[in-house]
């Protein structure tokens, strides 16, 4: 019946056109102009202390259902099951095991029991090491509403399901259309933006011009992400001819600092989508895009930096020498590349709070788009960023000590573990030299310093030359 | 205290584990986690292979005959009991045990702890630890650090200081003399947390 369906039909258009404009101009009004200008409602705040009060009596109510029921709430041990001894050297372990008669011998000397040391190293790193709970998310104590998160779901009591259900429901059917829409408006914008400005001539309007769009469209994409970030110690950002450094979590890192201040970015020359931002980011501002082949040329790779650096009119750029995205809980080895140009060296050390949403990108496990579904259907991305005072190469210092001497400083800063073992173990196997490190280190033990033999036997010279290649790096105790 | 943890229901043969080897219900859960860390394929047991995500494992001159334990001869495949009963071993010696001769002794007493050690050595289980097997062992925790002759004299002095029947071989009695002094406890055993 016509007549009929055409009013209704009418309403129903209506009636979605008003909620359509509604929701646009709402988004328009407290979210796109304040990131324009560069403002905050103080929205987020509000929203996150509030997640935390409902975080916590939901926890609460988790463990009061446990008790009632006379059952134990699975706590997961973040710290590790066993209890470490304080790291000693290998020396001084076997030594103890001797016992206190033996003291420095001539000959070498083996014992029964040298084997135990190894042993207990062995089977302690089976129960837990330090090295592959990096690779995969952080446990949480209380429960954050995430079903991706929970190990207790036999105590959800029917408030709290109904709580959780709710959750969903605000999460994907108002948050993440909400920020989906977000993402495409800034990431278009920045498309399109940096291509206008690129056509201006070079100078000083094209670079404040190029700052400008940069900034707006990562401020979009910030909140596009719910991300609620705090930055510590402003007065030490990153100056032009520098290279910032911070330790890498997620692809997110990117998006965090660059909500801040400009810099350069490193990255290899994708395909699709990111190969077009890409080229779009080029036009407006320098960044180092390197074609997959370049990547392996070390030599090419420093000079193009090196070259970057020595212009002072260039920003400074954005470089995570871990190489690999670890799980927030530690720091691992820095690759010395960027440390060798001899440039001042800005550490930042970003740290995330898992309650609202794990920031880690497990690449083993998630592809990058379920990735960033699982980001913007979490509660918000909460970090803190703290800039610290720059770095330089100290006199007599190599690229590897002053990598590490920064890496201490950002691990010390971001409450994590400062870790000697190289992120490239995600993928890779442990190189043999690690093992050989451990055998010099008992033959030692056993044979004395092979200098010392060497000045008692000068004319046998059956020992390897290879002993005294160069000082060992990082040493793996 | 008092009952099981719901989460002990999904481990296998808990009770009994929990009676064999005196591990609390949160430490076979911990342990079960761990388990099913290794076991990424999810078959339920591990394979030799699978240790070797164990970064730091690598790394040990002895690694290999250290997962070589955890699988008995023949076998290519560890499961959870089995897996929890090796890492018994290495719990802390119960000093309030009483010594009653009837009872079997616990896994994780001092001679426990040293029968493990010894299989280390004596990896074909004949029961004596041969001068070509301590070889082997100096071989792995040392590498090419030393020479061969330099082995050999090592050898040679480690048997002669343990050997008292002069059967050029070690065995068990002579290993656990030559370690009387040593504080066996603290230097093979494991605090697991909670």
């Amino acid at each position: 019946m016509a007549w009929f369906v055409f009013p209704v039909d009418n309403l129903l258009c209506m009636c979605l056109c008003i909620c359509v404009s509604a929701w646009f101009t709402l988004l328009l009004v407290f979210i796109i102009v304040p990131a324009v200008l560069g403002v905050s409602f103080g929205i987020r705040r509000l929203y996150m202390k509030t997640l935390l009060k409902i975080f916590e009596w939901a926890t609460l109510r988790m463990e009061r259902g446990a008790k009632e029921k006379n059952q134990h709430l699975y706590k997961p041990y973040s710290n590790g099951i066993i209890a470490k001894e304080p790291p000693s050297s290998l020396e001084q372990e076997i030594q103890e095991l001797r016992g206190p008669a033996s003291t420095l011998r001539s000959e070498p000397e083996f014992e029964m029991a040298d084997i135990f040391y190894f042993c207990r190293r062995g089977v302690e790193s089976i129960v837990d090491d330090e090295v592959t709970k990096r690779f995969s998310a952080q446990e949480l104590e209380s429960w954050n509403l995430l079903t991706r998160s929970n190990y207790n779901f036999r105590h959800i009591s029917l408030r709290l399901s109904v709580l959780w259900g709710l959750g969903v429901l605000i999460r994907y059917g108002l948050l993440l259309p909400l920020r989906v829409t977000l993402a495409v408006t800034g990431i278009g914008l920045l498309l399109v933006l940096t291509t206008v400005v690129g056509f201006l001539p070079s100078g000083e309007l094209r670079t404040y011009l190029s700052e400008k769009v940069h900034l707006m469209c990562y401020r979009i994409c910030v909140r596009a992400l719910t991300a609620i970030i705090t930055y510590h110690n402003r007065e030490n950002k990153p100056k032009n001819g520098g290279i910032c450094v911070a330790n890498h979590t997620t692809p997110i890192d990117v998006i965090i600092l660059a909500n801040d201040g400009c810099y350069s970015m490193v990255g290899q020359v994708h395909g699709g989508l990111m190969g077009m931002v890409q080229r779009a980011m080029v036009r407006s501002s320098p960044h180092i895009w390197f074609e997959r082949s370049e990547v392996k040329d070390r030599h090419l790779v420093a000079k193009r930096l090196g070259d970057h650096v020595a212009d002072k009119t260039k920003q400074p750029i954005l470089i995570f020498p871990e190489g690999t995205c670890i799980n927030n809980t530690s720091v691992m080895m820095f690759k010395k590349g960027s440390f060798e140009i001899g440039c001042t060296v800005y550490p930042v050390a970003i740290k995330y709070d898992p309650r609202f949403g794990d920031a880690f990108w497990n690449s083993s496990k998630f592809g990058m788009v379920s990735y960033l579904l699982r980001m913007m259907s979490s509660w918000a991305i909460v970090c803190s960023v703290w800039y610290l005072p720059p770095m330089n190469r100290q006199e007599g210092e190599d690229a590897v000590q002053f990598a590490n001497r920064v890496k201490a400083a950002i691990a010390t800063q971001g409450g994590l573990v400062d870790l000697l073992w190289d992120g490239g173990l995600k993928r890779a196997k442990v190189k043999d030299a690690l093992k050989e490190e451990q055998q010099k280190l008992y033959s030692k033990v056993l044979v004395g310093d092979q200098e010392d033999q060497r000045e008692d036997k000068p004319v046998e010279d059956e020992k390897p030359k290879d002993d005294e290649s160069g000082p060992d790096s990082a040493e793996g105790q | 205290m008092g009952s099981s943890s719901s989460a002990l229901t999904r481990v296998p043969q808990a009770e009994q584990l929990m009676q064999e080897t005196g591990f609390s219900p949160a430490h076979i859960v911990r342990l079960f986690d761990r388990f099913e860390f290794l076991d990424k394929e999810r078959r339920g047991e591990l394979r030799p292979q699978d240790f070797g995500a164990v970064k730091e494992l690598a790394m040990n001159p002895i690694g290999d005959r250290i997962i070589g334990a955890f699988f008995p001869p023949g076998q290519e495949t560890v499961d959870f009991p089995s897996f929890v009963r090796v890492l018994a071993r290495f719990r802390p010696v119960d000093k309030n045990r009483s010594r009653d001769p009837t009872q079997p002794e616990p896994v994780n007493s001092r001679t426990g702890k040293l029968k493990f050690a010894f299989q280390l050595y004596d990896q074909d289980r004949d029961g004596k630890i041969s001068r070509a097997e301590l070889l082997q062992v100096l071989r792995a925790m040392l590498g090419m650090q030393v020479t061969e002759e330099q082995l050999q004299s090592i050898a040679d002095r480690a048997i002669q200081e343990a050997d008292l029947d002069q059967d050029d071989a070690i065995s068990f009695e002579e290993f656990r003399k030559s370690l009387e002094k040593v504080n066996i406890d603290h230097k093979m055993s494991i605090r697991f947390l909670r």
